[in-house]
């Protein structure tokens, strides 16, 4: 048996991963690889290729399939993908491209996935190149705003470098302003948002989102951060077939499954719920069937009987007809999500 | 290995009756015994007499180390003997090589006094060296049990101490050592301490063999060599040092040195190996007391550590020194002039720096050893080597290492200054590469090569010994396999 | 002069690429960094100003770079460094240690001498800029 020589024995440390590989625009000077510099330039490029072999296609199909309906997001999401292949193709050939602004606004109501697509969007962005990490910090005003003077800066700036190589994801940014406090801590946030975003845009990218009024109101009051804004997305409702079919996904996702009458009873209580305040999309289906699973179990209990692997996976009619929705009053207000686990 | 034929042990009275009996009947030999916690481990390299057979020898070696003579006494009914004597619990034939056995023996902590390496010596290779029966014998590694090592004071200072005292990190330290080795004067040799340390060494060193001779007494390489150590930190910002070698033909003397050292301003003083255990454990003491980092040459070793089948192997000789606390000792290379076969400098360098070494006989360990919180020594490069090898040098022995250019410093075509600063961009390089995630292994002489661009100093030194190697075959290897040593 | 302290003084200065990919390898390491600023580069001075608090938990160098570019524009003519630290039983010190900023004009150290008997001298560094007042020392 004969060793390779070449094994070391310092202090062991990790290598580091090559950093050069994930950030190839960010390696510069003397004593890092120049590797673009010596290459010649390429006669030809198949774009498609690329971005096949970068991988974002397949973060796209996942998006595709995780994801119900949306047709205009994933849309949109495919143009950027594109727009941004398309950009490095352009480099290789040594025609400059300044970086493209990707700061981004997603608006819509609650549960219309636009957290998930900031996940994915991340996703996209490092796997092009474009973010070094590829993380999401979600963040709301709460995370940002301090409560006392020289609070904000720090904190907000903590938030900053944590997300720093990922997405900073900004829910409900419009709550940053508050138009009737002109001293409110909020626009300090704001300002150095704003400073972070313009000089640091290689190593971060925000996004805000929130419903599409306000978010509009936020950037005819803050125009700074409108015009840093490149792309606005906006996240449809859901229809009530759409919201069916996200049940089912999220179903089969926990090994459950509707048992007969059951799924047309779920359509019902979507189609009251949908007209009801606080309705959350995707988020009141999943916090409608976390109640339909607990009511499940209590049955199953209380019913003191021999259980199969069949009874534990479906969900019955009854499990659903008992919601508060099909009994309680219309007009009631019930706060959707207060009592039940989310997540 | 199956037990070697003794008459039945019911024989109580054959045990006891006088005259000569083999060691392995007189229960030095104990295949089953279990080590404790607690016991001193030993593996021994045993070449037996022709017709002795392995068992026996092992079982001799073990019972001349602790409790045996060479016949039956009867005073050692009066003892709790079967505490106090050594067992040989394992024999194991070297593959490859007929003749040769590795035998494990463990001793009780009794047998040894509390931070005493020179009591630990004088048992364990105090007499079994010249014994008979064996052709050759060779101490190969000691697992000392963490309570007695906590009984050491250890490195009057370590490795992180040694850092923030120095305020240097993340890089390994560079040294050299002043030549020529003698007859330079006390102005002359101020000459060289200031260029190499302005330069851009850490430290400058006395060699071994410098000690206060008519051409140049002690009291004088010492206040020229602080006035050089002073103006350099001037004019780098820097802390910097040099060995002041203290050695000296008696411990007085060696005190005497120490405190002027001190007194002057000096932040590290050095000792040879030949001063004897005892010497040095003193000066450690001094070192921890007086905060002076304590550098050790270890003169004289390769007398003893070199030869396969005879002697102490060095990484006991390391285990000691670590106990015994020196800050700084010369542990091989792998690439330059002196012996050092990878595998085996890798587990000195492992022995001096690791909180816990595992056993691992590819690099001669063959126990588990726990050093507890005692902290590491920094091993020290020494010998043949130069700016060329800093990828080789990083790659083998890591950060935590004084990498000593002597004639790779002062012979420079440019001057000794431009040599000390062609090692110190070397090593800024690799390191600065290392973290970058490069291949520096691979790539390190086109790194090197490139930066002579802008350094004129390491352009030059490439030139002038870019091509030399020292390519040969260890003779101290580990048994399960072998390698060549790299250059 | 140049203060030659830090891990890679005798390197051209870095780029911030550079610093950028100094940092990722701590990081990578998990080792918690800082950015210190002082006006007073002696070399047993190790307690230079701390900028802030050390980062912790930190995934991108880019939010390391924040925070050395704050420090640079704050003391444009002092001396800044990052430190990487190890928290690391058996380690629990500084990992890595580089200069990343320097003022124009490094006015160095004078050494003095006091003489003693038996030609016996005690040194002492004394940076010229510490003339000066605080806050004042490298301006110009």
């Amino acid at each position: 048996m004969t060793q390779d020589p070449h094994i070391p024995f310092g202090m062991p440390r990790p290598p580091a991963p090559g950093f050069s590989a994930s950030v190839p625009d960010a390696v510069a000077g003397n004593g890092l690889r120049a590797q673009e510099e010596a290459a010649p330039l390429p006669v030809s490029i198949d774009v498609e290729a690329d971005a096949r072999a970068s991988g974002v296609f397949d973060v796209i199909e996942d998006l595709d399939r995780e994801l119900v309906g949306l047709d205009p997001v994933k849309t949109r999401i495919r143009e950027i993908a594109a727009l941004l292949v398309v950009d490095m193709a352009r480099r290789r050939f040594g025609l400059e491209a300044e970086r493209p602004n990707l700061h981004m606004c997603f608006t819509g109501s609650p549960g219309t996935g636009k957290t998930t697509v900031a996940m994915r969007m991340a996703t996209v962005l490092h796997r092009l190149g474009y973010l070094a990490k590829g993380h999401l910090v979600a963040v709301t005003r709460d995370e940002l705003v301090g409560q006392y003077i020289g609070h904000t800066a720090p904190k907000t700036r903590e938030v900053l470098k944590r997300a720093m190589g990922g997405v900073l994801f900004i829910d409900e940014a419009y709550y940053l302003h508050r138009q009737e406090n002109e001293r409110d801590y909020g626009q300090e946030a704001i300002e150095i948002l704003l400073q972070v975003m313009e000089n640091q845009r290689n190593d971060i990218v925000v996004i805000l989102a929130g419903y599409r009024d306000r978010m509009d109101q936020f950037f005819s009051s803050n125009p700074g951060m409108g015009s840093r804004i490149a792309h606005h997305i906006d996240f449809p409702d859901y229809d009530l077939d759409s919201l069916v079919a996200i049940a089912r996904i999220m179903l089969d996702r926990q090994r459950y499954t509707f048992a007969n009458g059951a799924e047309p009873a779920f359509r019902e209580l979507m189609s009251r719920r949908m007209t009801q305040p606080r309705f959350a999309n995707a988020r009141s289906v999943r916090n409608a069937l976390e109640r339909a699973r607990l009511r499940q179990a209590n049955r199953l209990v209380s019913d003191g009987r021999v259980v199969t692997r069949d009874d534990l996976m479906r969900i019955e009619a009854e499990d659903i007809y008992k919601s508060r929705w099909f009994t309680e009053a219309p007009g009631e207000q019930v706060l959707d999500g207060r009592t039940v686990p989310t997540g | 290995m199956t037990a070697i034929e003794t008459p039945p042990r019911d024989a109580a009275t054959d045990r006891w009756s006088s005259g000569v009996i083999p060691y392995a009947q007189m229960g030095y030999w104990q295949p089953d015994y279990v080590p404790k916690d607690t016991d001193v481990l030993c593996a021994f390299r045993i070449t037996p007499q022709e017709g002795v057979p392995p068992e026996e020898a092992a079982a001799a070696v073990a019972g001349e180390s602790s409790t045996a003579t060479w016949t039956v006494v009867w005073t050692d009914r009066l003892t709790a003997h079967e505490h106090y004597q050594a067992k040989a619990y394992s024999v194991e034939p070297v593959a490859g090589t007929p003749g040769q056995y590795i035998a494990l023996i463990a001793y009780a902590l009794d047998l040894f006094e509390e931070g005493s390496i020179a009591n630990l010596t004088s048992s364990i290779i105090g007499n079994v060296f010249g014994f008979k029966a064996l052709r050759a014998l060779r101490l190969e590694d000691m697992r000392i049990p963490l309570h007695y090592v906590n009984t050491f004071q250890g490195p009057p200072h370590g490795i992180v101490m040694e850092r923030e005292y120095l305020n240097k990190y993340g890089r390994p330290l560079l040294g050299a050592t002043t030549k020529p080795k003698l007859g330079l004067s006390a102005r002359n040799y101020g000459r060289v301490v200031y260029e190499a340390l302005r330069g851009g060494l850490d430290f400058t060193k006395d060699d071994e063999n410098i000690n206060s001779q008519p051409f140049m007494r002690w009291r004088d390489r010492y206040l020229s060599s602080m006035e050089a150590v002073n103006k350099a930190m001037a004019e780098t910002g820097e802390i910097k040092g040099h060995y002041l070698n203290v050695t000296a033909g008696d411990m007085e003397a060696m005190y005497e040195r120490a405190e002027f050292a001190k007194e002057i301003g000096s932040v590290v003083i050095m000792l040879d190996l030949t001063v004897g255990f005892t010497a040095m454990t003193s000066m450690s003491k001094w070192a921890r007391r007086n905060g002076v980092l304590l550098h050790l040459h270890r003169a004289g070793h390769g007398t003893y550590t070199r030869q396969k089948t005879h002697g102490v192997s060095f990484r006991v000789i390391a285990k000691w020194c670590r106990l015994l606390g020196v800050d700084h000792i010369h542990a091989g290379t792998v690439v330059g002039k002196l012996e050092g076969d990878p595998n085996m400098v890798q587990g000195y360098y492992d022995t001096l720096r690791k909180g816990f070494v595992e056993r691992d006989l590819m690099h001669g360990i063959y126990f588990d050893q726990d050093w507890g919180s005692m902290p590491g020594v920094m091993p020290v490069a020494s010998g043949g080597i130069h700016a060329g090898q800093t990828h080789q040098l990083l790659h083998y022995l890591g950060e935590d290492v004084i990498l000593q250019f002597g004639g790779g410093t002062i012979g420079h075509p440019m001057g000794v200054a431009a040599g000390a600063t062609a090692n110190r961009t070397a090593v800024e390089l690799i390191v600065q590469a290392r973290n970058e995630g490069r291949d520096f292994f691979t790539e390190g002489p086109e790194i090197l090569r490139a930066a002579g661009r802008w350094c004129a100093p390491l352009r030059a030194a490439l030139d002038v010994w870019g091509d030399i190697s020292f390519n040969y075959e260890s003779t101290d290897t580990p048994d399960v396999a072998t390698t060549a040593t790299p250059a | 002069m140049l203060v030659t302290q830090g891990t890679f003084s005798y390197l051209p200065p870095l780029t911030d690429a550079q610093v950028k990919a100094q940092v990722q390898y701590a990081l990578d390491n998990d080792w918690a960094m800082s950015v210190e600023f002082t006006d007073d580069p002696h070399p047993r001075n190790f307690l230079w100003d701390m900028w802030g608090l050390p980062m912790f938990d930190m995934r991108d160098p880019a939010a390391i770079l924040l925070e050395v570019q704050r420090c640079r524009d704050a003391y444009p003519a002092r001396y800044v460094r990052v430190n990487a630290y190890d928290r690391r039983l058996g380690r629990q010190t500084t990992a890595l240690s580089f200069i990343v900023q320097r003022p124009k004009n490094e006015t160095g150290f004078r050494l003095e001498r006091q003489e003693g008997p038996d030609r016996q001298v005690r040194y002492t560094l004394h940076p010229y800029a510490l003339d000066r007042g605080a806050g004042e020392r490298y301006e110009r």
